[in-house]
Formats: C-alpha cells, sequence, structure tokens
C-alpha cells in the first residue's frame, strides 16, 4: 500500500514536471516574471553563496594541507581545491544552500498563494497557474544556480588563495600554475555548471510541486516547506552521485 | 424556458466530493440578463454548485451547461470557457506582489494584445467603474477588505465576461461595505447587460438586488422563486433558514455523510 502510494506521489510529481515545460511560454510577461525571479531567488541568494563558499574554501584547505604535507605534498593543496571545487563541492554545495534559501521560500510562496485563493482565481480567469507561478520559478532556478556555482568557486579558491599563500606560505605561482595544471574546462568545469543547471531545476520543481499541492493552511505550508528541503537535499544529493558516474568515468 | 436565454442550466445534476455526495437531484436555469440569488446556510454545498459552474468539480451526473455549452473537461477549452466567466471569490485571490492595476490588467494582458496605452485606459475605467481609481497603484495588503474586494470585482469585470459569479461577497465586510458591493453588483449587472450568480448567505442584504432566488438545503434545492414569493413561502424549512431559527428541518449539527450511489 505505502509502495503504491509512494508510485503514485511518483507519478504526479513527473506529471506536473511535464506540465510546467508544457506551460512554459515565452511571452512578455513570462520574461517579466523570469527576471523578478532570477532577482528573488539568485540575487538575494548570493550574500549566503558568498560567505559559504569562502569558509568551505578556507576549511577545505586546511584540512587538505595537513593531510597531504604528511606526504610532502602540500604544495599540490590547489590540485585538491581546483579538482574538488569544480566537480563535486561547489555544485552540489551550492545547491543545498539554494535549497534551504530559495527553495524554502518557493514551497512557502505557493503554499500561501494556494491558502489565499490565489491560484485559484488565475485558474478561474482562464491563466494556466503552472505556467504563471511555477514556470518562471523553475527557470529562474535553471539560469540561476549555475551562476551561483561559479560565484561560490571563485569566493572558494580566493579563501583558499589566501589561507595557502598568505598564511600557509605555498609559493604564490605555484598555487596557480598546480590549479590551472589540474581543472580542464571541458572536463571540469562545463560539467560542474551542467550539474548544477540540473540541480536548480530539481531544487526548483520538488519545492514547487510540494507547494503548489500544499493544504490550503498555515500548517499545510509549514509542512510543504520542510518537505521541500528535505526532499529537495537528498535529490540534489542522489543526482550528483548519479551524475558524477557519468561525468567523471 | 428555451435554452438560449438560459445563461446556466443544471439537469439532474449530482455533485460529489470524494465518496461524500453534497447536491442532488439539481435542475435550474438562470436566465440572461438576471440576477440569481443562491441562499442557504453554511456548508450546504453553494461553493460546490459554484464549483461545478466553473468546471473546477465535475458533475457526477446529470448535465451542467453554461453560456449554451456544457462545461467542458478538456482543460484547454475549460480556460477557454472561463474567460466568459467572472468571478468573485470569497478570499479575493489578489495576487499580492502585484498592484491593484496589475491585478486588474492581469488577464487583458494574458488573453488580448491591446497596445500598452489602451491597456492602462481600459484599467482605469474598471478602477473607475468601483470607485477605486486612486488606489490603482496600492498593494492589496495596503488596501481594507471593502477596498480589495472592489479591486478583486474589477478584475473580474475586466474581460466583459457576460456572466458573473459572486461567491460569498458580503463575508467580512462591515454594513456600509456590504451595501456598497451589493449597490455596485446590482449597477454593474443593468448597465454591462451581465447575468449574475450571487452565492451567499446574507439573506437581507441580497434580496433587495436579486430577481430570482434558489435555496439550497439538506442536499438539494429546496426553493426557487422570486423574492417576493420566497417572503411569503410557508415552508418551514425556507422559514426557518430566514429568521434564523436553531431548531426546526434544517439541521444545524454536523450532518451525517451520505455516500455517494
Amino acid at each position: 500500500m505505502a509502495f503504491a502510494d509512494t508510485l503514485r506521489g511518483l507519478g504526479r510529481a513527473g506529471l506536473f514536471s511535464v506540465s510546467v515545460f508544457r506551460a512554459t511560454r515565452p511571452t512578455a510577461d513570462f520574461w517579466q516574471e523570469l527576471v523578478r525571479e532570477i532577482y528573488k531567488i539568485g540575487a538575494r541568494s548570493l550574500p549566503i553563496i558568498a560567505v559559504g563558499g569562502a569558509f568551505v574554501g578556507l576549511s577545505v584547505t586546511l584540512l587538505g594541507y595537513r593531510s597531504l604535507q604528511t606526504y610532502g605534498a602540500g604544495g599540490q593543496i590547489s590540485f585538491l581545491i581546483g579538482l574538488g571545487m569544480y566537480r563535486e563541492l561547489a555544485p552540489v554545495l551550492t545547491a543545498l544552500l539554494f535549497v534551504g534559501r530559495a527553495g524554502s521560500s518557493i514551497a512557502a510562496e505557493l503554499g500561501l498563494m494556494r491558502a489565499t485563493d490565489q491560484i485559484t482565481a488565475l485558474g478561474l480567469m482562464g491563466i494556466d497557474p503552472v505556467g504563471k507561478a511555477v514556470a518562471p520559478r523553475f527557470w529562474a532556478a535553471v539560469l540561476t544556480v549555475p551562476l551561483l556555482t561559479a560565484f561560490f568557486c571563485s569566493l572558494a579558491i580566493t579563501a583558499s588563495w589566501f589561507q595557502a599563500v598568505q598564511v600557509l606560505g605555498i609559493d604564490n605561482g605555484s598555487f596557480w600554475q598546480v590549479m590551472k595544471d589540474a581543472v580542464d574546462f571541458r572536463d571540469d568545469f562545463l560539467p560542474a555548471f551542467l550539474k548544477s543547471a540540473v540541480f536548480g531545476g530539481t531544487a526548483a520543481l520538488v519545492a514547487s510541486y510540494v507547494g503548489f499541492h500544499a493544504e490550503p493552511t498555515i500548517e499545510g505550508t509549514s509542512v510543504a516547506t520542510t518537505r521541500a528541503v528535505v526532499n529537495a537535499s537528498l535529490l540534489v544529493l542522489m543526482f550528483n552521485f548519479i551524475l558524477s558516474a557519468f561525468l567523471f568515468r | 424556458m428555451s435554452d438560449s436565454s438560459a445563461a446556466v442550466r443544471l439537469s439532474g445534476v449530482r455533485l460529489d466530493r470524494g465518496a461524500r455526495t453534497i447536491l442532488r437531484d439539481i435542475d435550474l436555469v438562470v436566465p440572461r440578463g438576471s440576477v440569481t440569488a443562491v441562499l442557504g446556510p453554511s456548508g450546504c454545498g453553494k461553493s460546490t454548485l459554484l464549483s461545478a459552474l466553473t468546471g473546477e468539480l465535475v458533475q457526477a451526473a446529470g448535465e451542467v451547461e453554461v453560456l449554451g455549452r456544457p462545461v467542458p473537461r478538456r482543460r484547454q477549452d475549460l480556460l477557454e470557457l472561463r474567460k466568459s466567466i467572472g468571478v468573485l471569490l470569497q478570499g479575493n485571490g489578489l495576487l499580492t506582489d502585484l498592484t491593484a492595476a496589475e491585478n486588474v490588467a492581469l488577464p487583458l494582458r494574458t488573453h488580448t494584445k491591446l497596445p500598452a496605452a489602451v491597456l492602462r485606459r481600459l484599467v482605469e475605467m474598471k478602477l473607475h467603474a468601483v470607485g477605486l481609481r486612486a488606489a490603482a497603484d496600492a498593494y492589496p495588503r495596503e488596501l481594507s477588505g471593502g477596498m480589495a474586494r472592489r479591486v478583486a470585482l474589477a478584475r473580474a469585470l475586466a474581460l466583459d465576461p457576460p456572466l458573473m459569479i459572486y461567491d460569498e461577497p458580503l463575508t467580512g465586510l462591515d454594513p456600509i461595505a456590504s451595501g456598497v458591493i451589493m449597490s455596485l453588483i446590482s449597477r454593474l449587472n443593468d448597465t454591462l447587460g451581465l447575468t449574475s450568480i450571487i452565492v451567499t448567505h446574507h439573506v437581507h442584504e441580497t434580496l433587495p438586488v436579486a430577481d430570482r432566488v434558489v435555496v439550497i438545503a439538506n442536499g438539494g434545492i429546496v426553493f426557487t422563486g422570486t423574492p417576493d414569493q420566497l417572503e411569503g413561502t410557508e415552508d418551514p424549512l425556507v422559514r426557518q433558514f430566514l429568521k434564523g431559527e436553531p431548531d426546526g428541518p434544517i439541521r444545524f449539527d454536523a450532518e451525517p455523510r451520505v455516500e455517494a450511489a
């Protein structure tokens, strides 16, 4: 019974995802909403992405340097930072921060729209609520999360440079040369952006689905917000493994 | 009455919510150009009836026709039909991140290709019709309950729909705001040649503007007629509702659930 319910839920979520693509129409209204959403969920996430990136860069550098130094390879720290950030840490951690910051807000907004009859009103005006309220949020996330990942990487690498060169005394030229040799544009940089776009879309779809179908009560909105963060975070981690297995063979 | 003169026609309709039958054997004709009040106690199924007219709820049995054609089940056809129906919701349903003017402009921007200047002028006219031209740039959170209801009314009228449905238009309003809303509904119906259906339990505010009255109770229609006929009826069920008596044929306690056939 529980299995059948899970299967039914997955089917509904799948159909909802298809309806988001079908409801996307490049109208003037859509572009206007898209810009607004990019600002709301993208630009407003910048501070936490910046702080998160900087501290991850600092702590991974510290931990990595101590481990590598055991084998006399402390100078290779930027190899670890470059590959680690682009391939795994930056896309995943950016997506998780995005889920906490923007995914919860998407679920709460749509839940409140449901509770205050806004979604019903759209349908009654002959306006597809998925096209109006969900599609711009989804595409904003797909476009925004790769850019946030790039920002995360920049801050993490800058913080790592500070820790490695200024504090631990690694040679500046060697730091950048090792990183340049380690990171390949096609094999590391582009897959990071592809993963980020998938994670952004996944986070937005999960948050939109649970918010859009929330019980029209305060408790329903609260449950939807929690569910959005938990489910989207787990899916991001799961998709990260699958994508890494295919992209970095 | 011929079908062409009916804006809404329901015959032998049964409406279920899940396994529960809410309304059964509903036969109703709403003539074009009339103001029809659908009255009944809370929870009697008035809003369920409204859901059937807008296609949100598919009838379990019978036929529902709106503006001369059956309510379609295909999503796109349904969205098309809804352009011809203006609905004022109990909770207004105003989009909170849009101003009053942007809310009114929303259906026009979506369904028409009018130039921006014409669109702006139309929005001004709609807001002027409900006496709120000065509140065009206000957000819903900055409006009183009565003002928000009038903005929602202007939005419902934006596409000049021939049929207007009002779901509990007076809920949460003070007597003055209620009077303003009822007078607007009556005036707009006459001047724009609309057909109006007012779903409400506010009997005394609604009867003066209604041409016809339908009373719903105990899972079906228990009265159809003019307001004068309603005032003169001796039906104990209708009398109980009109006088607001706690004891009588209408059960005040939660009704036992009736399973769908």
